[in-house]
C-alpha cells in the first residue's frame, strides 16, 4: 500500500503483537505449567517478513515472549542466527510454487540444519509458507522434529486445544488435555 | 577452451533500466566483498549467488540474467542487503529480472495463484460462498462438540468490526481445522472481529510473479472493501 500510495485510515497489526499484548494485560491467560515436568522443547522459525523485512525486531521479539510464556523459558531453544539476521526457510517469495522444488529443497537445508542443531521436538512457525517449507524439509531430509502453527501451542497450553485441531503434534502431546471422550478437559 | 567476453561489446541497458526504477538500489556501489553471497541460501544453486548476479547486471551480461531460474529460487528475504555495506538492493533486483519475463513464461504455479487471486480473491481460487460456508462449518462444529465455545460467533463481513482478519488462503481451504484455534483464542479475549469476504486471502502471489497491475487490483480492492465497506480500525495479518 506504501507502493501504490493507496490512502486508508485502518493500521496493519500483526496477530502475535496482539497476542503479546493480551498475554501482558492478563486478557489471555495463558502459562507453561503443562510443559514443567514433560520439559519438551521448541524452537521458533523468524518468518522474514515480520523481522528483517519491517526493519525491527519488535515483532520476533513479541514472538519469543509469546513462545516462552506458553512452553516455559528453559524449553525455548534459539536457532543460531536468529531474529532479523534469520536465515529464510526458502519457501518464501512463490517458491513452494515456483517450481525448481530440487533448488528449493537445497536452499531450505540451511534452516534444516539449523533446527537439527538446536535439539528442540517442535519447530513453531507463525508463517504458512515457513510451516508448508519446513515440514517438507523435515521429511525431505530426514528430520524428527513436528512443525506447529503458534496457535496451536497456545490453545495446548490454556488447555482448548480440541480433538480435530492436533494434526501437527506428535504422539507424545496428540492426547494432552484431552478427556477419554475426545472432549476438553 | 572458454573465450574471453569482450566488454566493449555490451551494454547496460537492463541495469539503467532497473536504475531508473529504483534509484536507490546502489548497483554500482558494490564493492565485491561477498558478503551477500557468503550468508545467502540460495547461492550456489543454478551455479549462481547475489555477488555473480549483481557482476553480471554491471557487465551488462543482460540476455544470461533475464534468462536465469536463479531469480525464481532467491526468495527476495532481503538477507544480502542487510549485511551488505552499501545497502544494495538485491531483493528489488531479482524483482525486476522476474518484472522482465514475459508474463506466460514465469512460473505456472504462482501464475495461476496470482490469476486466481485476481478472479476470486484468495490464491486457492475459492468462491466467496464456499469460504462463508466453511467458516460457518467450521464454528459449527466447534459450537456443537466444545462445551466451552457453545457460544463461539464467526462472522463474515460484519460492517463496523475493531479487526478484521487478513488470512491465508490454504487454511480455510486445505486444513479448516486450523481456524478453530485461532477464533478460540479471539473469542477467550472477546476481540471485535470479523473475516472479510472480498481479496480475503492474505497472501499475494501477484507481488510475487511480479505482476504490478495485479497486485496493485488486488490491494486496492482489499483497502476499498476494508475502509468503504467494512470501516474496520485494524486489519491483523494472522502470520
Amino acid at each position: 500500500m506504501k507502493k501504490y500510495k493507496i490512502p486508508h485510515t485502518f493500521e496493519f497489526k500483526s496477530i502475535i503483537e496482539l497476542y503479546a499484548q493480551w498475554i501482558k494485560d492478563g486478557t489471555l491467560k495463558v502459562n507453561s505449567d503443562w510443559n514443567k515436568d514433560l520439559k519438551i522443547k521448541f524452537t521458533v522459525q523468524d518468518p522474514c517478513n515480520i523481522g528483517r523485512k519491517i526493519g525491527t525486531n519488535k515483532i520476533v521479539d513479541d514472538l519469543r515472549f509469546v513462545v516462552k510464556a506458553v512452553v516455559g523459558e528453559e524449553n525455548f531453544v534459539d536457532m543460531v542466527p536468529n531474529r532479523s539476521n534469520n536465515f529464510c526457510c526458502g519457501g518464501g517469495g512463490g517458491a513452494l510454487q515456483g517450481g525448481h522444488t530440487e533448488q528449493r529443497r537445497a536452499y531450505g537445508k540451511v534452516k534444516f540444519d539449523q533446527i537439527i542443531e538446536t535439539g528442540a521436538k517442535y519447530v513453531i512457525t507463525p508463517c504458512h509458507n515457513c510451516h508448508a517449507q519446513i515440514e517438507d524439509m523435515c521429511h525431505h531430509h530426514g528430520g524428527d522434529y513436528h512443525t506447529l502453527h503458534l496457535w496451536t501451542v497456545i490453545c495446548l497450553a490454556m488447555g482448548i486445544l480440541g480433538e480435530n485441531e492436533r494434526t501437527y503434534l506428535g504422539p507424545d502431546l496428540a492426547e494432552l488435555g484431552l478427556d477419554i471422550e475426545g472432549g476438553i478437559q | 577452451m572458454i573465450e574471453a567476453m569482450k566488454l566493449e561489446e555490451f551494454t547496460c541497458d537492463f541495469k539503467e533500466d532497473v536504475s531508473s526504477r529504483i534509484p536507490e538500489a546502489n548497483f554500482d556501489l558494490c564493492l565485491t566483498c561477498g558478503t551477500c553471497t557468503g550468508g545467502c541460501p540460495a547461492s550456489e544453486q543454478y551455479g549462481m549467488d547475489p555477488r555473480k548476479f549483481l557482476r553480471m547486471l554491471l557487465l551488462g551480461m543482460d540476455d544470461e540474467i533475464r534468462k536465469s531460474p536463479w531469480a525464481w529460487v532467491c526468495t527476495m528475504c532481503g538477507r544480502c542487503m542487510s549485511a551488505c555495506p552499501m545497502k544494495i538492493n538485491i531483493p528489488k533486483l531479482i524483482y525486476n529480472v522476474r518484472a522482465s519475463w514475459d508474463r506466460d513464461k514465469r512460473p505456472k504455479g504462482i501464475r495461476g495463484s496470482c490469476d486466481q487471486h485476481i478472479k476470486s480473491g484468495n490464491a486457492m481460487g475459492v468462491p466467496k460462498e464456499d469460504f462463508v460456508f466453511t467458516i460457518e462449518d467450521v464454528a459449527r462444529e466447534i459450537r456443537e462438540t466444545q462445551p466451552e465455545f457453545s457460544d463461539l460467533e464467526v462472522t463474515a463481513d460484519r460492517v463496523g468490526a475493531y479487526m478484521v482478519l487478513n488470512q491465508n488462503s490454504r487454511e480455510p481451504v486445505t486444513e479448516p481445522d486450523e481456524l478453530g484455534p485461532l477464533w478460540k483464542i479471539l473469542h477467550k479475549v472477546k476481540a471485535d472481529w470479523t473475516h472479510p469476504t472480498v481479496m480475503w486471502g492474505g497472501e499475494n502471489y501477484c507481488m510475487f510473479l511480479a505482476d504490478e497491475e495485479g497486485w496493485r487490483y488486488i490491494m486496492e480492492e482489499f483497502v476499498y472493501h476494508i475502509e468503504h465497506n467494512l470501516k474496520c480500525k485494524v486489519v491483523v495479518n494472522t502470520e
